[in-house]
């Protein structure tokens, strides 16, 4: 178990704060820095703006000691990961110390547009399957706990950025008054009660799993499997019906109709049609059906 | 949480002690120790934040605007120097070429107040279209280039330039990196010195360039060059660090501590100044070791300089021309320089990383727009914006993007080149619009182009987080001013089909641009609708997906909303659509494209699920 001796280290220490834009990884990063400098540290924090505000990748990296000169932490030399959402706590995982880094991450999933673009049926969703148990076999040390669903049960879902910061506290030598004193100064006034609440709930959470106790919250939901079976369906268009209306063209989700020079539909490209139905519904002159195909035959 | 304290006025910090503050915070607070009197800038990232910190300094202390371009953010600059008082312009590096017009004559013309110039570059292209080195372009113009390391710096350079501009007749760049701009780190205050205002400079061989005047002031640019470059021969703005190594190390700005983590010990001359370069300091600095090399970021811009003096200098052989330095980077290059032994850099684990590029965002009425337009098969010059982003899947509806204003007259062009044989479109934001699209449709209608211009207005300038423009009838402090009419002015550039239609309304959008297009000559569709962020973050009753009604057709999916993700249901092989309630923001929009009705207010949902349950349920 890893707690940072702050006071006796020469290099730098180093945490890295990553997310998705809007969660609070700035604030968090912010919180850590002025306690850092409160101690009479030299504190560096540098953060990347600009595109994070469209749900984009966001990142902070906090470095503190005696003297720090890059703002950025070199990779592979973040003493704790601290992750606001799960894939964005994976994708930076090469910056820990594979020695002695520590991972702390919420297991909450912000599944973003792209993940969802395959139309193959059947299609897995574009989101990483790494589980809990995957990072503790290769990590140091990793706890991965359900942030946001503990803030929300203590009434503030916004507040789990707090809760993982009670969980940092745990691996540095920080006074838990300081901690306090800066969360109490930085959150909006209403907020101060649930914000330090959850804060001492991150704490305990990592206290009683270091002590091997089972801890709530540490669920981790699978995500959906992939269909296995998918019903297959072929497009069958009666050339003579279609009047070259232009309604299934423009309304085909996968943009696969096109009017040819006769001005009658054609299915143009016949491997990117997943059988929705639109067109056979939306067809004024029933010139399209789609009819599905036997197992067996696609077998 | 969001951060309260930062609302605190920046005025009433102690000084004598450190505080956090980024390299922006910092800038703006060197500009006003130094008594500035007049800001004006456009927004860019990564440096909009100077203004507006600058904007949280007291009225009275300084007049900071948003202007409608750099260049005309320079002109109000270089107006208020005229007129005896301290004055600065910030910009990013590529507003900095909008603004060289007016930057290369007023080199020579010199200064009356001081005059500073920031300009951001963005290294690694965090947000820009392109990484142009802009020390370079100080160069060009002849004027000197202060380079900060930190925010301390960023803060004490800005103030020391005030000073050099007016000692030296001439406006100064001081040039930050995303890096230094967007980095907290401890930074001293002082409190604020306001010069006495010299009043207007009546001297028109000064402040005429005319040919003659001009032929004039241009010896006096290359005097005042050397007079500067003899200064900092003995300036503290470059420090030697001697060291114990043979190897001595040239470096400025953010690359300096990247060298400093990787070698502390070693001999650095930091330079404080890329131009003019303190040439017999680095003479003397080269003799005194066996090797130099040269870090910086991007160009060879000082390596270039030392070589044709005919010293021996090495740096781009092992440092990237490419990208943002790092301090893993530099201690790569030192290795392949023999300066450090190589070591087997252990990381972490790998995991496969997830694809999240930046989004439109849920409810973006940009959304919208263009998918209306992707369903004309059109060919589309975009513009710069949040709206480029419809570059990406599933939009993919913009076919080029090349600077600010580009799309209308690239439009134009495609028509003149007689080779398109789809409609062709320009589509640009308001903010884009008024920086630098009226003179293409000035240009567009007097060259009978048959082109149609979708002007996005949402009513902000919201790729840079959300900043006031002449279309939106507030100033940077927020006072209420004239608001653009868009529809006069259009018209006034002699435009003679304009509609204005919601974007949120689905059937208009794509009727009404159907209709523009048919239409021969140059017409202006305008897509009215505000940002869902900025000025006021929009939050309306939400939408739902009644999952038996789902077809998983996937329409709504097009509209690449991020609110709109795949549930855990599966419908013959396709991923059942659910709506993320924490980010639905109700504009509707994926519900007016779903041909089941299964996308429904929320609230009507609840409702039936109430009125399903049998009578006496609790």
């Amino acid at each position: 178990m890893a707690i940072l001796d702050t006071k006796h280290r020469k290099e730098p220490i180093n945490v890295l704060i990553v997310g998705v834009g809007g969660q609070g990884v700035i604030m968090v990063s912010k919180v850590l820095a002025q306690i850092c400098q409160n101690l009479g540290y030299q504190v560096k924090q540098s953060e990347v703006h600009g595109m994070a505000k469209r749900g984009g990748v966001v990142f902070s990296h906090v470095r503190f000691g005696a003297q720090v000169w890059s703002p950025t932490i070199p990779m592979g030399k973040a003493d704790v990961l601290i992750a606001l959402e799960w894939a964005e706590g994976l994708r930076w995982m090469s910056y820990l110390r594979p020695d002695t880094g520590v991972f702390i991450a919420d297991t909450k999933r912000i599944v973003p547009p792209f993940a969802c673009r395959s139309r193959i049926l059947g299609a897995d969703i574009g989101y990483s399957r790494d589980t809990p148990d995957d990072v503790r076999e290769k990590v140091a040390e990793a706890y991965a706990l359900d942030a946001t669903e503990m803030a929300t049960r203590a009434g503030n879902e916004r507040a789990a950025n707090t809760l993982l910061l009670g969980a940092l506290s745990t691996t540095l030598t920080f006074p838990v008054s300081e901690w306090k004193k800066v969360i109490s100064q930085m959150v909006p006034p209403k907020t101060v009660d649930v914000n330090l609440a959850v804060f001492d709930q991150g704490q305990q959470w990592i206290d009683s799993s270091r002590k091997g106790d089972p801890v709530a919250g540490a669920a981790f939901v699978p995500l959906v499997q992939p269909e296995v079976n998918p019903v297959r369906t072929s497009l069958e268009i009666t050339e003579e019906w279609c009047k070259g209306c232009d309604i299934c063209v423009k309304m085909c989700p996968e943009r696969c109709l096109i009017l040819n020079k006769d001005q009658v539909v054609e299915l143009a490209e016949p491997e990117k049609c997943t059988g929705c139905h639109i067109c056979e519904w939306l067809c004024p002159d029933f010139a399209i059906s789609l009819n599905p195909i036997p197992q067996e035959a696609v077998a | 949480m969001t951060a309260i304290a930062e609302q605190a006025s920046p005025t009433a910090i102690k000084t004598g002690i450190t505080h956090q503050m980024t390299g922006n915070e910092a800038i703006a607070r060197g500009a006003w120790e130094a008594g500035v009197k007049v800001a004006a800038a456009y927004p860019g990232t990564p440096s909009t934040e100077i203004m507006e910190n600058m904007a949280r300094y007291p009225v009275g202390d300084v007049h900071a605007q948003w202007s409608t371009n750099e260049k005309v953010a320079l002109d109000v600059a270089i107006g208020a120097s005229f007129s005896g008082v301290r004055a600065i312009s910030m910009m990013k590096h590529v507003g900095l070429n909008v603004a060289s017009d007016a930057l290369m004559s007023f080199s020579y013309i010199g200064v009356h107040g001081g005059l500073v110039l920031i300009v951001c570059d963005d290294p690694g292209i965090h947000s820009s279209q392109n990484e142009q080195d802009s020390r370079i372009f100080g160069r060009f113009a002849q004027i000197p280039v202060m380079e900060p390391s930190d925010a301390q710096e960023a803060l004490d350079y800005t103030k020391i330039a005030f000073d050099l501009s007016e000692r030296f007749d001439t406006p100064v760049m001081v040039r930050s990196t995303t890096r230094i701009s967007h980095t907290r780190s401890p930074v001293l205050v002082s409190e604020r010195v306001t010069p006495k205002d010299l009043g207007f400079n009546a001297d028109v061989t000064k402040n005429v360039m005319v040919p003659g005047h001009a032929r004039a002031r241009h010896p006096k640019v290359i005097e005042r060059l050397e007079r500067l470059a003899e200064y900092l021969e003995t300036s503290d703005l470059n420090r030697l660090e001697l060291g114990s190594s043979k190897i001595g190390i040239i470096t400025s700005s953010m690359s300096y501590a990247y060298v400093k983590e990787n070698l502390p010990d070693a001999s650095v001359l930091k330079l404080g100044l890329s131009f003019p370069l303190p040439k017999k300091l680095i003479q003397d600095f080269c003799a005194k070791h066996d090797r130099v090399i040269v870090v910086e970021e991007l160009e060879p811009v000082i390596e270039n300089e030392i070589k044709t003096w005919g010293l021996k200098v090495e740096g781009k052989e092992f440092f990237p021309r490419i990208g943002e330095l790092s301090p893993e980077q530099v201690r790569l290059s030192f290795e392949q320089a023999g300066v450090l032994e190589p070591v087997e850099n252990a990381l972490g684990p790998q995991f496969e990383p997830l694809i999240r590029p930046p989004v439109l965002c849920a409810g973006c009425p940009h959304a919208m727009s263009y998918t209306a337009i992707r369903s004309l098969d059109v060919r589309v010059a975009g513009d710069i914006g949040c709206y480029t982003l419809a570059v990406g899947d599933p939009l993919t509806a913009i076919d080029t993007t090349v600077a600010m204003g580009s799309s209308i007259a690239n439009a134009a062009g495609m028509y003149l080149a007689g080779t398109e044989t789809k409609p062709i479109v320009a589509t640009i934001g308001d903010s884009t619009f008024i920086h630098s699209g009226i003179p293409p449709l000035i240009d567009a209608v007097y060259n009978k182009a048959n082109i149609t211009v979708i002007l996005l207005d949402n009513h902000i300038t919201a790729m840079t987080g959300g900043q006031e423009n002449p279309g939106t009838g507030k100033t940077l402090r927020g006072e209420a001013t004239h608001e653009i009419d868009f529809e006069a002015m259009i018209r006034a550039c002699g435009v003679e089909w304009i509609e204005r239609v919601d974007s949120y309304d689905a059937a208009s959008m794509m009727q009404t641009m159907r209709e523009s297009i048919a239409y021969r000559g140059v017409s202006v569709l305008i897509a009215d609708r505000p940002c869902v962020l900025d000025p006021v973050k929009i939050k309306g009753p939400t939408m739902s997906v009644d999952a038996k009604d789902c077809n998983a057709c996937q329409g709504c999916m097009n509209l690449g909303c991020p609110a709109l993700i795949w549930s855990d249901e599966w419908y013959e092989g396709r991923h059942v659509v659910k709506i993320d309630p924490t980010a639905c923001i109700g504009c509707s929009v994926c519900a007016q494209f779903c041909p089941t009705g299964a996308i429904q207010p929320t609230l009507v949902l609840d409702q039936k699920a109430a009125k399903a349950k049998p009578c006496g349920g609790s």
